[in-house]
């Protein structure tokens, strides 16, 4: 459903915007109906760069973003409302989307006046209930408030029904519970997997590993703006490859393990592996690359004269 | 016993009332412990911490007594308290990374904090070099402002500092919780480093983040409300805590190796109560699912076996 191909982002910074910084370099995936991919990634590594591009709030210096085979970059007016109908986004702070001095359910509105126009009253009320209902609020209770009066799970959960008064198919979800207190997360999380029930494709951006497992099927590790490892979530969390995914496995605090029973795990798991190079657990993680693991490199010529095992040996260095 | 609190009342003046955010709070800590104090926004756990240091307005001592190592603390008197803080009990505040005088240098800093405390800076150089060693700092972070520095650096830099006058209690306040896992992973060694090194004696961990303690702390205080819930090693807390709201909080966190269509977690319905005029009785109650008569008076915190205390009526607080 949603396509990206060789995307790219620079930002120009700087004073005069003389300098760039390369945010997200040569991204390809691919989210499929009812999917919910997860984009996992330490700050800065370009997560939201991602999910603005998607949302068409920033544009894509390279590549291209397709939905149903259509060029998102490309749409234009008319089209592009009808995307929005299907594509939204949330993000993290909930209470940045609200103004203070209006009631909550302002939000509502602006929907109303973007696509609903000619739609009654009645009829928009009952829809907002319907779509209310559908995040597990009471529409009694959370309607004629104020955001202070609102926890951030509601005002989350507020703006997620917002996004499903359209016949959305798609949401980016970017760090949408990051803010929320725990007891009130899970709900969150649930309702996003609930929302692949109904067959929309989400991507879910966390730098929290563990709520990626809870919720995806799909996994895409994210350093510096590059896809490190990508591929079926249980494959990336029980035997991690690349060494920044290790590095971040090894890392991210857990309630089953200690961080020294994961460390010892991820190495024994090296111990183990059978095809690939010989050298490879003892190779410094900098040096070792994905197919260092998979494949044993033969010798090869490096030099007139001169032979070398090393997946590294005659090729160019990767960034 | 390095800290003992008893009954420890702290509440906000405000204009619209008093902000009961502390409410009885009796615990001890024992020397070299690691001590994780946990629960969700808003329960209290900056006020706790801050009673303990600086307890200024518009925060008000209503009651209770903090004693360390064998000594009650003034902790009602902001001015008395001078004479402990950094060196008795020193804390990492939340938010201290984004604190930091962006127009002063960091040694800079540090001097003006050893000066303050009647120290000739030159003097401790070396200890501080010595310090900025054991977190893996360079030497040269002296020179910079603190906008050249990473939020993992300048962390680190706060935990030197707060830390450089071997106090026997350390506070730290939601320190990792602004940082990415790597460094919050580092972070969180090296407050077991000074601990295990003795440069400090016991450590409360301030955060929400029931992993990390379950990392490096050795017993996790509850918290709601801004009453105790339960205390008790990490090991009783995650793996067979007896207070309903530490179960309810326990279970409802995705673990890695748990999926949605697998397992389906619950979150604990209805949201914690407000602290200016909060309900009677246990403040858990309208979201408890065991709540009964009892539950309309505050439930006692109590030790139901040795070194693990629960406050509800449901757990042992009926034979108190
Ligand atoms: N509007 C912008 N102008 C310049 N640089 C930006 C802008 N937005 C983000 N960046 C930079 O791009 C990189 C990626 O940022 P972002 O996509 O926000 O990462 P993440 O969401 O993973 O934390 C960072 O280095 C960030 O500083
Ligand atoms: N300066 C203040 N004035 C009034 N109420 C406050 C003030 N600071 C904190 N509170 C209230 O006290 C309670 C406890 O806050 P705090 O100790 O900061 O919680 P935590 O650190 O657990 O998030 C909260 O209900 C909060 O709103
Ligand atoms: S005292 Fe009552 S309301 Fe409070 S936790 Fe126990 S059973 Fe629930
Ligand atoms: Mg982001
Ligand atoms: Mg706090």
């Amino acid at each position: 459903m949603l396509k990206l191909d060789n995307v790219s982002k620079t930002y120009r910074t700087g004073t005069f915007g003389g300098k760039q910084l390369c945010a997200v370099r040569d991204v390809t995936f691919e989210i499929k109906d009812g999917e919910v991919v997860s984009l996992i990634g330490e700050s800065g590594s370009g997560k939201s760069t991602i999910g603005k591009m998607i949302l068409r709030l920033i544009a894509i210096n390279e590549g291209t973003i397709t939905f149903d085979g259509l060029d998102v970059g490309s749409l234009k007016r008319g089209d592009l409302r009808e995307y929005y109908r299907k594509v939204q986004g949330v993000f993290q702070d909930p209470f940045s989307s609200y103004n203070p001095i209006f009631k909550a359910d302002r939000v509502f509105e602006v929907m109303h006046d973007h696509f609903y126009r000619s739609m009654r009253q009645k009829e928009w009320t009952a829809k907002i209930h319907d779509s209310l209902e559908s995040v597990g609020l009471n529409p009694e209770h959370v309607l004629g408030k104020y955001p202070h009066q609102l926890s951030g799970g509601q005002l989350q959960r507020f703006l997620i029904a917002r996004a499903l008064l359209l016949e959305i198919r798609f949401l980016v979800a970017d760090e949408i519970i990051s803010m929320l207190d725990a007891s009130t997360r899970i709900d969150v999380l649930n309702l996003l997997a609930d929302l692949k029930e109904r067959d929309l494709g989400v991507l879910f951006i966390t730098h929290d590993l563990s709520l990626g497992y809870y919720i995806s099927e799909q996994a895409a590790i994210l350093y510096r703006g590059c896809i490190v490892e990508m591929g079926q979530t249980e494959k990336i969390y029980d035997n991690p490859i690349h060494p920044y995914t290790r590095m971040l496995m090894a890392s991210v605090p857990r309630l089953d393990k200690k961080w020294e029973d994961v460390e010892i795990e991820l190495r024994a798991k090296q111990g183990q592996l059978s095809d690939g190079c010989v050298y490879f657990e003892r190779c410094p993680e900098h040096q070792r690359q994905t197919c260092c693991r998979d494949d044993r490199p033969t010798l090869r010529l490096a030099e007139e004269g001169h032979f070398v095992a090393c997946q590294r040996s005659g090729k160019e260095e990767s960034s | 016993m390095s800290l003992r609190v008893e009954d420890l009342t702290v509440y906000y003046q405000t204009l619209r009332g008093d902000v009961r955010a502390l409410e009885s709070a009796t615990f001890s800590l024992a020397d070299g412990e690691i001590m994780g104090l946990a629960g969700e926004s808003g329960c209290g756990k900056s006020t706790l911490s801050n009673s303990l240091i600086r307890l200024a307005p518009p925060m008000k001592h209503i009651k209770g007594r903090v004693i360390l190592d064998d000594q009650e603390l003034p902790i009602a008197d902001l001015h008395a308290m001078n004479e402990y803080r950094f060196t008795e009990i020193s804390v990492v505040p939340q938010y201290a990374m984004n604190a930091m005088n962006p127009t002063r240098k960091i040694g800079k800093m540090a001097e003006e904090l050893l000066r303050s405390r009647g120290i000739d800076a030159r003097k401790a150089l070396p200890e501080l070099e010595r310090r900025l060693d054991l977190v893996e700092l360079d030497h040269d972070v002296l020179k910079m402002y603190p906008i050249e520095m990473s939020g993992g650096m300048k962390q680190r830099m706060v935990m030197v500092l707060s830390t450089l006058m071997d106090p026997s209690l350390l506070l730290a306040d939601e320190i990792t919780s602004a940082l990415d896992v790597s460094t919050q992973k580092a972070v969180a060694k090296m407050l077991v480093g000074f601990r295990d090194r003795e440069i400090v004696k016991s450590i409360v961990v301030i955060t929400h983040d029931m992993s990390i303690l379950y990392q490096i702390a050795d017993g996790i205080m509850i918290m709601y409300a801004g009453q105790l819930a339960e205390k008790a090693s990490t090991e009783t807390i995650i793996h067979s805590p007896r207070h309903p709201y530490t179960k309810l909080l326990i279970t409802s966190l995705p673990k890695v190796g748990v999926k949605h269509d697998e397992v389906r977690l619950k979150g604990i319905p209805g949201n914690p109560p407000l602290l200016l005029d909060p309900p009677t009785g246990c403040r858990f109650r309208e979201r408890c699912p065991l709540a009964f008569e009892p539950c309309m008076d505050v439930p006692p915190f109590v030790e139901i076996e040795p070194n693990h205390f629960v406050a509800c009526w449901k757990e042992g607080g009926a034979n108190a």
